[in-house]
């Protein structure tokens, strides 16, 4: 057991250091939270930045260690994390270059390591959850392109992006895994209808999106027809392997600043309250510890991303939620400031627990998957 | 980075497993209840050669030179296994050099780590007296008088020390063996809790098929996989801050996990014959050890407020 890193590893985050020192001050301003052409432009822009600087494929070509360098030295920087760009560089691109023949790889993957193209993600659909297999936009050849009707919901970025990677279901008589394609579809085609969802925490972070026989070509299809299931846990893998990294840097920081807005304002003085900050501070350096226990895992397994991250996602979810809710008592009365950013950030943490495969479904996994313990009836996936 | 077990490190948790299993099976288990915890004094012996408590003394002295992470993980087994005896306090003997501790010719024992409590007060040939980085060997004639207590836990014979113990600061090798032995029992109960779901049948299926169980099991393993990354590199370390931080998430891992093997197990986990129970209070005991809850917090919020 290790911890410390090789001189390459540390030349790796020096150099790094050195250029967002430099490299930072160049980012226009923040877009505000609600400017979704800016923040696209500000995302895509650093993208850039990262490209012409030898960063772009980290997520995809580093090894693992060097990528964990990469998300705790660019957060500890306060540099931007991917942002309009996840889909593309953290599910469809990867999926592409798994999956994808040479002359699809050529004509998706640049543009996306460059920041010129933005991908969103059209799985979910209003009756297909938790329960993504049993998706039921359907698909209908016709001549050279697939005829796509029905509906997608929960889609971040739809409004700003060029492509989506989207789930279709080509035949209706297969059993659930087996009939579903994988497809990459322009947001521009005719047929397309985007519209802005509104979540708890006020701003619209998401969108439904409505297909009326949308025409998508043959040849944007990656992988074979009915073998989109199998395409599609290539990429849910990456979102549950090093995803939160850079998160679990920033909520170190934030306890950090809670403790210090605690001592000034006197509740650190209530034992419990400064209990619950202490045990959050074991939490969050256990939940670090964790990271680099996986990482190196992956590191040793060939840069797969291991089952391990379920388990990481259900005890940080939860982490995540009880320390805004320990802000909240920090915060007192302020705590239902909206301008206040901790309240805002309390908010938004409810998602933890349910977006990219909701606790109970992790809970499925871990026991059906890690432990071995007998399937459930239907909700199985791969 | 490399931080996984190394080849060697696997094989040390290989072999201690396997000594315990032909030493330490069921059967010496349940026989050393039946002796109210007191200790099988040739097995103590066969552990001091095997380098149980020497371990960490350089070879020059007897040891075998290895370090808080090969410890953790040999604690950790014998957490898996309940082993019985003053492990922690013996290894501490060992490590200071005491003369039969590090052979296990000798059993050593702490006052100074349960409040006015002492286990194994009347079987140990002699107890350390531990404050800060100094420790005292005091043998029972030079101890104030002790009444033996029921103890709750069938494995840890405990004694009180009138007029109560000395409160010294926690000694952090003492508190970090202490956490792994925790990690090694919860471990054991969600081992325990996954093979009796899948073989248990009601309702015409095995209950470990039940949401409602498998999210207990899930749990369990999410607890232990936690607790596993703080002991691993606490032990890596060696920061103190982190050491309390490991203690607390491997008491929390441990105690819980036992209660909810105990809940998966149903009626048979309230009965003294399976061992879900010896788990537990060994676990309750354990979190009182050399460093309770409301310490380790205390310390983790002093070194948030010492990091501003």
């Amino acid at each position: 057991m290790d911890l410390t890193y090789t001189a390459e590893e540390e030349g790796f985050r020096a150099r790094l250091r050195e250029w967002l020192a430099v490299s930072l001050p160049k980012l226009p301003v923040k877009p505000g939270p609600l400017d979704w052409p800016g923040r696209r432009a500000y995302d895509t822009t650093w993208q850039r930045m990262l490209y012409d600087a030898g960063y772009g494929e980290v997520h995809w070509d580093a090894p693992p260690t060097q990528r964990l360098i990469f998300l705790e030295e660019t957060e500890l920087a306060g540099a931007p994390y991917v942002g309009a760009n996840f889909v593309g560089l953290l599910h469809a691109g990867p999926t592409i270059a798994a999956e994808g023949a040479a002359e699809q790889r050529a004509r998706w993957l640049p543009p996306v390591l460059r920041g010129d193209e933005v991908w969103c993600q059209g799985f979910s659909e209003p009756e297909a959850g938790s329960d993504l297999a049993s998706l039921r936009t359907r698909a209908v050849r016709d001549g050279d392109s697939y005829v796509v009707t029905g509906s997608k919901i929960w889609t971040s970025h739809a409004e700003v992006a060029d492509w989506c990677e989207l789930l279709v279901r080509t035949d209706p008589q297969a059993s659930r895994h087996r009939g579903i394609t994988w497809l990459a579809m322009p947001m521009d085609a005719p047929g397309v209808t985007v519209r802005p969802l509104r979540t708890l925490a006020g701003a619209a972070e998401f969108a439904e999106m409505f297909l009326d026989e949308v025409r998508v070509p043959v040849e944007n299809r990656v992988g074979r027809e009915n073998d989109g299931w199998r395409v599609t846990m290539v990429t849910l893998s990456f979102e549950r392997g090093t995803a939160f990294v850079g998160e679990v840097v920033a909520c170190r920081r934030t306890l950090g600043e809670l403790a210090a807005a605690a001592r000034a304002n006197g509740t650190w003085d209530d034992p419990v309250l400064r209990r619950s900050l202490g045990r959050l501070n074991a939490e969050f350096r256990a939940l670090w510890r964790l990271t680099q226990w996986n990482v190196s895992e992956s590191q040793r397994t060939g840069g797969v991303p291991g089952i391990g991250g379920s388990v990481f996602k259900l005890r940080y979810s939860h982490a995540r939620q009880e320390l805004y809710d320990t802000a909240a008592e920090v915060l007192g009365p302020d705590a239902f400031d909206l301008d206040r950013e901790w309240t805002a950030d309390r908010l938004s943490s409810l998602s933890y627990t349910i977006a990219a495969g909701t606790s109970q479904i992790q809970r499925n996994i871990v026991a059906e998957r890690i432990l071995g313990l007998p399937k459930g009836r239907r909700w199985t996936s791969s | 980075m490399d931080f996984q077990l190394t080849d060697d490190q696997r094989a040390l948790r290989r072999g201690v497993r396997e000594l315990l299993a032909r030493r330490f099976g069921r059967d010496a288990l349940r026989a050393a209840v039946d002796r109210e915890g007191t200790v099988d004094r040739k097995l103590w012996r066969e552990l001091g050669a095997a380098g149980f408590f020497s371990l960490r003394l350089p070879e020059a002295e007897g040891g075998a030179g290895l370090g808080l992470p090969e410890a953790v993980l040999v604690f950790e087994e014998a957490g898996r296994a309940l082993l019985n005896g003053p492990l922690v306090a013996t290894h501490l003997a060992a490590c200071g050099g005491l003369p039969g501790a590090t052979d296990g010719t000798r059993m050593i024992t702490c006052v100074t780590q349960l409040s006015s409590l002492v286990p194994h007060f009347a079987d140990a040939d002699a107890a350390v007296v531990i404050h800060g980085g100094s420790m005292r060997v005091r043998y029972p004639k030079e101890l104030p008088s002790a009444r033996a207590v029921r103890s709750m836990d069938p494995l840890t014979p405990l004694h009180r020390i009138q007029g109560g113990a000395p409160k010294a600061p926690p000694r952090p090798d003492a508190v970090l063996l202490t956490a792994a032995e925790q990690l090694g029992s919860a471990a054991r109960t969600t081992e325990a809790a996954v093979q009796y779901a899948k073989e248990r049948e009601q309702f015409g299926q095995p209950i470990g098929g039940f949401q409602a169980v498998k999210h207990l099991c899930a749990q369990m393993l999410v607890r232990t996989e936690v607790a596993r990354a703080a002991v691993y590199a606490a032990a890596v370390t060696e920061d103190f801050t982190e050491i309390a931080g490991a203690k607390l998430l491997a008491d929390e891992a441990a105690v819980q996990g036992a209660r909810d093997c105990l809940q998966v197990y149903g009626g048979m986990g309230f009965t003294w014959e399976a061992d879900v129970h010896l788990h537990l209070k060994r676990a309750w005991l354990r979190a009182q050890m050399w460093l309770t809850a409301a310490e380790a917090e205390e310390i983790q919020a002093e070194a948030l407020a010492s990091a501003l």
